[in-house]
């Protein structure tokens, strides 16, 4: 891409932000959508406030830093199958 | 004999056998053709048992048609059709005949009645699956199909050892639901996991899938883990050690789809996982469990060959295939985009999409049978999928940062037969009622309610928060991370190496010290008796030679008279 051609619009700094600002807004009225359904809970806990919010965010962020952490000991360059 | 009694299998293997006959003409209209006629003849069986053939003494039973057999071979025809709409401009004739054996024997397996017509076909589709890798004709394709083939051959000689224990024990080559309670029936499990790809060989899957052509793994990724996965629902339904397997798989699927950087493994990783989600369901076994397990199979072939066919599209306009090459695709290519999209919409499954229906009753089930650690795992896992397939696989190949490509959507073809799966995937998310009527098992239950939508929808758009605020995390790197192949590429090798190299060099050594004595020994006698008019080196005139020739060939003559 030339320097003077102006960049999609879906990758300028200006909708980036604006995404950035309504994904946000949309994370909070989900969670604000809890006291209007009426949860119906198997086990008790995943009835409680916000539940699958944080139980969504907590997790996500566990596995990556689990991936991460494996991966200390398990990532290799890709070249490392190249000799067989 | 009746229409009922041909097997619709046959269609398709022998499509595969005219494929390499007919003209550049007629060949798409094959490629189009058989599958929608296989199409056809599946659905005009009636419930029931035909195509039964004595042979041996032993009762085979090529079609066992019910709703379950049904529709997985409804989905394996369409499956067909549209990876043969995408493999149109295919030019390997090599690959398409082995894609339409492929394809046949699964559906021959998914209709198999007794053990042995579905060890046939088992075998059959390690064969042809094995020559859709090798088609591709590159020096890496000949040592990964190599690696695949005999991965599959130990799991097919499992099941076959299985099987004949089986028949042998019970007296009864009949097909139905057993027990792992003698080694026959364990070995025939251990076959039919390792085609699932359950630990501890699953590699076999990335390492391949991520190898065949930009079609090829189109058709791979559907017919032999669902082709596994259907007869684990039928011969082990309940089975409880299969939820450890399967929440294993779950995971696995996930952390190492995390850490991949070509697109094609990343997808791969995520088939495991998602196979997981069915094996945890056969594992529950309930009715429920057992409809969402057949559901989401359909819904899980549709939307991972959509994926595949995306990932494909870019493979094949690009050449490239590792995320840290790939990026801003989504300027040149909107189409192959929006379809990754709704396909990684699907696999995670979002509301109105196909996901959202099937993979939810798993879930369902696991919470009827109050299996509260069970429930919580699937549901950290939904998140993951969300994690690793749904926005990971679209953000690095189509978004990210610009990589520069500009290449165009790929050929009408292609585009056409990924617009259709699209449309699949929506449909069955929006209607889900259609697929639920074809279930082995009546269905009650209601995905679309207000909550359910609800905690989805927070659960994904959080897990997707995650994602963004973990990016630096997940920056792309160059490498690959050793997975169980590691054990037969590198550790067994470098053992038996060093194993034999050791047993070589101690050999040698005996050799040398055995040789230096007798070298030694010689050299002492000939020291010791050699000289003049020593023991070795007297001399003997002629004439006691000619003396003892001659008492030699009296004894001979001697001896002949005797006898």
């Amino acid at each position: 891409m030339s320097t003077t051609e102006e960049k999609h619009w879906l990758v300028r700094p200006k909708t980036i932000r604006g995404l950035w600002v309504g994904g946000i807004a949309m994370l909070i009225m989900l969670v604000l959508a809890d006291f209007f359904i009426h949860p119906h809970p198997y086990f008790g806990i995943d009835g409680s406030f916000g539940f699958y919010s944080w139980y969504g965010l907590i997790t996500c962020v566990a596995m990556v830093i689990f991936a991460k952490a494996l991966g200390i000991f398990l990532k290799r360059k890709d070249t490392y199958y190249d000799d067989e | 004999m009746t229409m009922n009694d041909f097997p619709p299998a046959l269609v398709l293997l022998l499509g595969a056998c005219l494929l390499p006959l007919v003209g550049k003409n007629i060949r798409p209209v094959l490629i189009l053709g058989l599958p929608l006629v296989t199409l056809g003849l599946v659905w005009n069986l009636p419930d029931g048992s035909f195509a039964n053939l004595s042979m041996f003494s032993y009762q085979l039973n090529f079609i066992h048609s019910d709703s379950l057999s049904r529709l997985f071979a409804t989905v394996f025809a369409i499956m067909t059709f549209a990876g043969g709409l995408f493999a149109l401009k295919q030019k390997s004739d090599m690959e398409l005949v082995a894609v339409f054996a492929y394809a046949g024997s699964a559906i021959g397996a998914v209709f198999a009645g007794d053990l042995i017509s579905l060890f046939i076909f088992w075998e059959i589709m390690a064969v042809a699956s094995t020559m859709v890798v090798l088609s591709v004709g590159s020096k890496i394709c000949n040592q990964v199909s190599m690696r695949y083939f005999q991965v599959h051959m130990l799991g097919g000689s499992l099941l076959l050892v299985g099987i004949l224990m089986h028949i042998h024990a019970t007296g009864s080559t009949a097909f139905t639901v057993m027990e792992p309670n003698s080694l026959g029936t364990i070995l025939i499990l251990m076959g039919f996991l390792i085609n699932v790809a359950a630990p501890p060989l699953s590699a076999w899957l990335s390492d391949a899938y991520s190898e065949a052509s930009f079609s090829g793994t189109v058709f791979l990724s559907a017919f032999t883990t669902k082709t596994a996965v259907y007869v684990l629902l039928r011969g082990f339904p309940g089975t409880e050690i299969l939820i450890f397997i399967g929440v294993f798989m779950i995971f696995y699927g996930i952390i190492y789809a995390l850490l991949e950087n070509d697109m094609r493994r990343i997808l791969a990783y995520s088939i495991v996982n998602q196979v997981g989600f069915m094996v945890t369901g056969i594992g529950i076994g309930t009715e429920m469990a057992m409809n969402g397990v057949a559901a989401h199979a359909f819904a899980h072939i549709i939307y991972k060959a959509l994926l595949l066919m995306s990932a494909g599209s870019v493979l094949y306009m690009t050449g490239k295939r590792k995320c840290t090459d790939l990026g801003g695709l989504f300027q040149s290519m909107p189409i192959t985009t929006i379809c990754g999209i709704i396909g990684a919409l699907a696999i995670s499954s979002f509301p109105f999409t196909s996901g959202f229906i099937s993979k939810s009753m798993i879930s369902q089930s696991a919470a009827d049978a109050e299996l509260a650690v069970v429930w919580f795992f699937l549901l950290a896992a939904s998140a993951g999928v969300f994690l690793h397939a749904g926005i990971k696989f679209p953000w690095f190949v189509f978004f990210q940062k610009d990589s520069g490509l500009r290449p165009p959507d790929p050929p009408w073809n292609m585009k056409l037969a990924m617009i259709f799966f699209s449309a699949l995937c929506i449909g069955i998310g929006v209607w889900p009622e259609t697929l639920y009527s074809k279930l082995p098992y009546p269905v009650t239950y209601i995905p679309y309610t207000v909550t359910h939508v609800v905690n989805m929808l927070q659960l994904l758009m959080f897990s997707g928060f995650a994602f963004f605020i973990m990016l630096p995390l997940m920056r792309r790197t160059l490498t690959i991370t050793l997975d169980f192949d590691w054990l037969y590429r590198r550790a067994f090798p470098v053992v038996l190496q060093n194993t034999f190299s050791a047993i070589w060099k101690a050999d040698h050594a005996i050799r040398q010290v055995f040789l230096r004595k007798f070298n030694q020994s010689l050299s002492f006698l000939s020291r010791r008796y050699q000289g003049p008019s020593r023991l070795l080196s007297r001399t003997y005139p002629a004439g006691s030679m000619v003396m003892w020739v001659a008492v030699i060939l009296a004894i001979y003559l001697l001896l002949s008279f005797v006898h």
